[in-house]
């Protein structure tokens, strides 16, 4: 059995940006995701915001990382052809009494080396956003925020790191671990043995588990559960920007966000959890959302909610990122407690476990042959008509909409499944089909049916997500 | 891009599509064209085998493809265009129509006049933020019954329905025949949403409970439905607690509600009505877009596809009077205002110069009640009023001269022997 040089745990934005980044040198690596796709952890399930960087802690790695990551963030969705959108944010004080806490975060943030910070108020402000209530008094400008679809980007994320010869191993949840001598030995999935110089604990909310499997633990997770509602695009135009509320708690508070793809969406909330199963979203928390965000903008109804989900961040018990290598085991290297802003700061904490690695003995040599840029995605409902046309007139695959909602095309379902998507959910995160308003209750039979096809199974073999969750359970 | 020229574009080939080109047709249009993105004619009628249909138009008692079939016949003998798995993408003021399909590719019609006959969808689990997690096995009514009827799958085995709506009554029982097990149907009204002769044939008759007042409080399960707990609500639909039960099942079919189409109407400037979800129409079944028509479940919700096909009639009459030239604009309009324990009319606007039949729909369950419009212009007696059932009620020619005097007019149901 080949040695590799990397083992990766974990196919979220952390495992699959540290893929990535490390897929550009002369290495054997692989990624085991326990899940029958990558992204299927937090990383499919929060803000998509990258963080302009003022609301942490200056000399924390969460300021730090953040910050580098945010502005790594244009030239790497270029290269992956995934979007992203700097749409800037607004933190909004409702009360005289709230100006000096926007002065101070603004101060904050300047110490972080946050640029363009600037508190606006009045016609200015109302300018900006004309369906914020008017009793804001000031607001905090950022006009680095950017927002982008977190699960768009893992997915591409790891398929660029495929492309440049990162094996991805799926449904392969790490059993066991085996360290001998202090020297790292072998690593356990159903699939069988792998064997590895470098582990890498990117296991997110799991990642304690991992770690004790190594090691006597030294830290702990603290779980939050987040719950965030989409409406209804036709909201879209009620806000440009990310609206932050003041917020005293550790977490950013219940926000209003337009995402990159055009929907409104609204939390996420913050609750302290120790089930790490419990996705499950309540009345009482729609409620909070609902409240919060009504105070900022009044209009926001709840008639016009097409989903929830609801994400779980694994932070740490100290509050800010745990990135260090073992003193005890050689080789092992924990990425763990990346909660909030995990996903802003994933390329740069990539390129910190690269500079780790190379500082604990690995070898790095740049490939020649390195790809930096994924194959492109036809997003056909973006192209202007002549170009639609052209392409249903090189395959009429494109002419027959699946999805019609988001106005998605058969070929780019199968161009999905080409891909690695396997499930529903696959599927729908790499083409958007069944994120619309009806929410696939039209396209979701025909999408089993042609995964069915492609991958040659039978229909009730097809799931939402992999394991038990077939979408159809018998025959006639 | 290919540009082509029709009198009368039809866009939703259901039964009010069908109904509205034929009639369009037959008014004398030359070139009719229905645009569907379906496989098939018919909307979604071909997926409900069921019987119960055409009891007004034909006075049989017809299923769903039978209905359809006749007026697909119809289209065939006039001769009428067709084009199927063809997507409408976009719909202008000028009756200019944007559409693809896998053949023609991308495409433009320029229509004389154009039918908005695009149905409804069903509300989905997001729409009413049901708590819990987010599981495989919930689907809406509709889509189970094109699983059972159309592809021959069975999406569960032991299931739960939320909702009483006509598709979650008749799934109730088409479950049932097939080997499923409907644990329950839950409806959080008072009374069921679905016709009667539906929960009787479809419940009552397989011995399927049916919990009134009651709601999904939570949905349990990681990767398929395990269980669902359902719970008495309030007066405000609040939960109450201690009331909850605790049903075991795979599968939660909705039947939660039906939302008029109408994402082209309104990128195309139609102004709709926030009461019906459809299109304001006049009683042609003109929209506010001049040439612009609408008929069927776009316009407002139909407990009977008779009414449907009826109002299809209409719109394609119109819309072919229009394309010819031949549509007098009305001088005016007067408005009907919804009253008293009336949830939705149609049409909203009225002219007051042709006999005229409006469809109400009321908000809650009354008996001995009348509907009433205006101020002594019409009464009729109606001894049960249900929301889940349209009523119908015609303008004679007399009623519409006392109207004209008026620029608008209420309609309301009121307690017998009130004034
Ligand atoms: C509600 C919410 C909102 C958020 N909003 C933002 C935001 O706007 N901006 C921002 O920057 N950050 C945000 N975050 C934080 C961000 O989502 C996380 O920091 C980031 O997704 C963490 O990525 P990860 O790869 O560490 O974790 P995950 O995505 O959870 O990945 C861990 C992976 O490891 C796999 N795994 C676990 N155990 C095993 C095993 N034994 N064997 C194999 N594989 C295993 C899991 O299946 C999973 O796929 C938010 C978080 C939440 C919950
Ligand atoms: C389960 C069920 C049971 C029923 N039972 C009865 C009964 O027993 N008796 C009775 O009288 N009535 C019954 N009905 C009611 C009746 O069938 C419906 O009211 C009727 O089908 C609605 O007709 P429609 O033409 O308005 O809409 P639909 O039949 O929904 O047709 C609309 C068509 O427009 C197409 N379309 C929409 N948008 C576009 C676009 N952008 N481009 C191209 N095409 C588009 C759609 O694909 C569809 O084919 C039942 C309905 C259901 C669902």
């Amino acid at each position: 059995m080949r040695t590799n040089n990397v083992l990766i745990i974990g196919g979220g934005v952390i495992g699959t940006a540290i893929a990535r980044a490390l897929s550009r040198y002369e290495l054997s690596i692989t990624l085991v995701e326990k899940e029958v796709e990558v992204g299927f952890g937090a990383s499919k399930a929060n803000s998509g915001i990258i963080h302009p960087g003022f609301h942490d802690q200056p000399g924390t790695l969460k300021a730090k990382l953040g910050l580098s990551g945010n502005v790594m963030y244009d030239k790497l969705c270029k290269e992956l052809d995934v979007p992203l959108k700097r749409i800037g944010s607004l933190l909004v004080a409702l009360k005289e009494e709230e100006l000096g806490i926007l002065e101070k975060l603004k101060v904050q943030g300047e110490l972080n080396g946050v640029p363009g910070l600037k508190i606006v108020k009045g016609e200015a402000l109302f300018q900006m956003e004309p369906n914020l209530t008017k009793k804001v008094k000031a607001a905090l400008y950022a006009p680095g925020l950017a927002v982008v679809s977190p699960y768009e980007l893992t997915i591409a994320l790891a398929e660029n790191a495929q492309q440049n010869g990162v094996k991805v191993i799926l449904d392969a949840e790490v059993k066991n671990i085996s360290s001998v001598n202090g020297a790292l030995k072998r690593v356990e999935t159903k699939h069988g043995f792998i064997l590895t110089d470098y582990l890498i604990n990117a296991a997110g909310l799991f990642a304690d588990e991992i770690a004790s499997m190594v090691e006597a633990r030294n830290f702990t997770l603290l779980l939050r559960k987040g719950e965030e509602y989409i409406l209804d695009k036709k909201t879209a135009d009620l806000v440009k920007h990310v609206i932050f509320p003041i917020s005293q708690k550790e977490t950013k508070g219940v926000l209003i966000i337009p995402t990159v793809d055009g929907n409104l969406m609204i939390g996420p909330t913050a609750k302290r959890i120790e089930k790490k199963s419990d996705l499950s979203t309540s009345r009482e928390d729609l409620q909070v959302i609902l409240n919060r965000v009504r105070k900022l903008v009044p209009q926001i109804s709840s008639e016009n909610i097409i989903a929830s989900f609801a994400g779980i961040r694994a932070g740490s018990e100290k509050g800010d990122f745990i990135i260090t290598p073992s003193k005890k085991v050689k080789g092992f290297i924990n990425v763990v407690g990346i909660d909030s802003p995990g996903l802003t700061a994933a390329p740069a904490i990539a390129q910190m476990v690269v500079d780790i690695l190379s500082q604990e003995g690995l070898k790095l040599r740049k490939k020649r042959d390195y790809q930096p840029s994924r194959k492109k995605w036809i997003r056909f409902r973006e192209l202007p008509s002549r170009e639609k046309g052209r392409l249903v007139k090189k395959d009429k695959r494109y002419g027959n909409i699946i999805c019609r909602c988001e106005t998605v095309s058969e070929m780019e379902v199968i161009e999905a499944i080409k891909r690695g998507a396997r499930t529903l959910d696959g599927v729908k995160f790499r083409t958007r089909a069944g994120m619309g308003r009806c929410q696939g209750g039209f396209c979701a039979p025909r999408i089993v049916q042609i995964l069915a096809r492609e991958l040659g199974i039978k229909v009730e073999e097809v799931t939402k997500r992999g394991r038990k969750s077939n979408i159809v359970l018998t025959k006639k | 891009m290919r540009i082509q020229k029709v009198d009368v574009a039809v866009v939703g080939g259901g039964p009010a599509g069908l109904a509205a080109a034929i009639a369009a047709s037959s008014g004398g249009a030359e070139k009719v064209t229905i645009l569907d993105r379906n496989k098939t004619l018919g909307g979604i009628l071909p997926q409900c085998i069921h019987n119960g249909f055409g009891l007004h138009r034909f006075k049989e008692d017809l299923t769903g493809p039978e209905y359809a079939q006749r007026f697909i016949d119809r289209v065939e003998e006039l001769k009428i265009e067709v084009k199927l798995e063809t997507m409408v993408l976009n719909i202008r003021p000028e009756k200019k129509i944007l559409a693809i399909n896998a053949k023609e590719g991308i495409f433009e019609i320029e229509a004389g006049s154009v039918v908005l006959a695009m149905g409804c969808r069903e509300r989905s689990r997001g729409a009413l933020s049901i708590p819990g997690t987010r599981p495989s096995g919930i689907l809406t009514a509709g889509v189970a019954q094109q699983w059972i009827n159309l592809e021959g799958y069975l999406p569960g085995k032991r299931i739960v329905i939320l909702g009483s709506g006509d598709i979650g009554l008749i799934m109730a029982r088409r479950l049932t025949l097939e080997g499923a097990e409907v644990k329950a149907v839950v409806e959080i009204m008072p009374y069921p949403g679905g016709l009667t002769r539906n929960v009787v044939q479809c419940l009552y008759d397989f011995d399927i409970p049916l919990f009134l007042e009651h709601t999904i409080s939570f949905i349990h399960g990681k990767d398929r439905v395990e269980a669902v707990t359902i719970a008495r609500v309030n007066e405000e639909k609040e939960f109450i607690p201690g009331t909850e039960k605790f049903i075991d099942c795979d599968t939660l079919l909705l039947s939660v509600g039906l939302i008029p189409e109408n994402e082209l109407s309104s990128s195309a400037g139609v102004r709709l009505d926030p009461f019906t979800g459809g299109p304001v129409v006049d009683e042609r079944r003109q929209t506010s877009l001049e040439g612009i028509f609408a008929c069927g479940n776009v316009v407002q919700v139909y407990d009977l596809v008779d009414h449907v096909s009826l109002e299809g009639d209409i719109a394609g009459k119109n819309a072919a009077l229009y394309a010819l030239g031949k549509l007098k604009q009305p001088k005016r309009l007067i408005k009907l205002i919804p009253g008293r324990n009336i949830h939705s009319l149609v049409p909203q606007l009225i002219s007051g110069e042709d006999m005229t039949t409006i469809f109400v729909r009321v908000k809650t369950p009354e008996k001995s009640v009348k509907l009433k419009m205006g101020q002594g212009i019409k009464e009729v007696k109606k001894p049960l009023v249900n929301p889940n059932q349209t009523l119908t009620s015609t303008l004679s020619l007399k009623e519409l001269v006392l109207l004209n005097a008026l620029d608008e007019v209420e309609v309301s149901i009121i307690k017998e022997g009130r004034e």
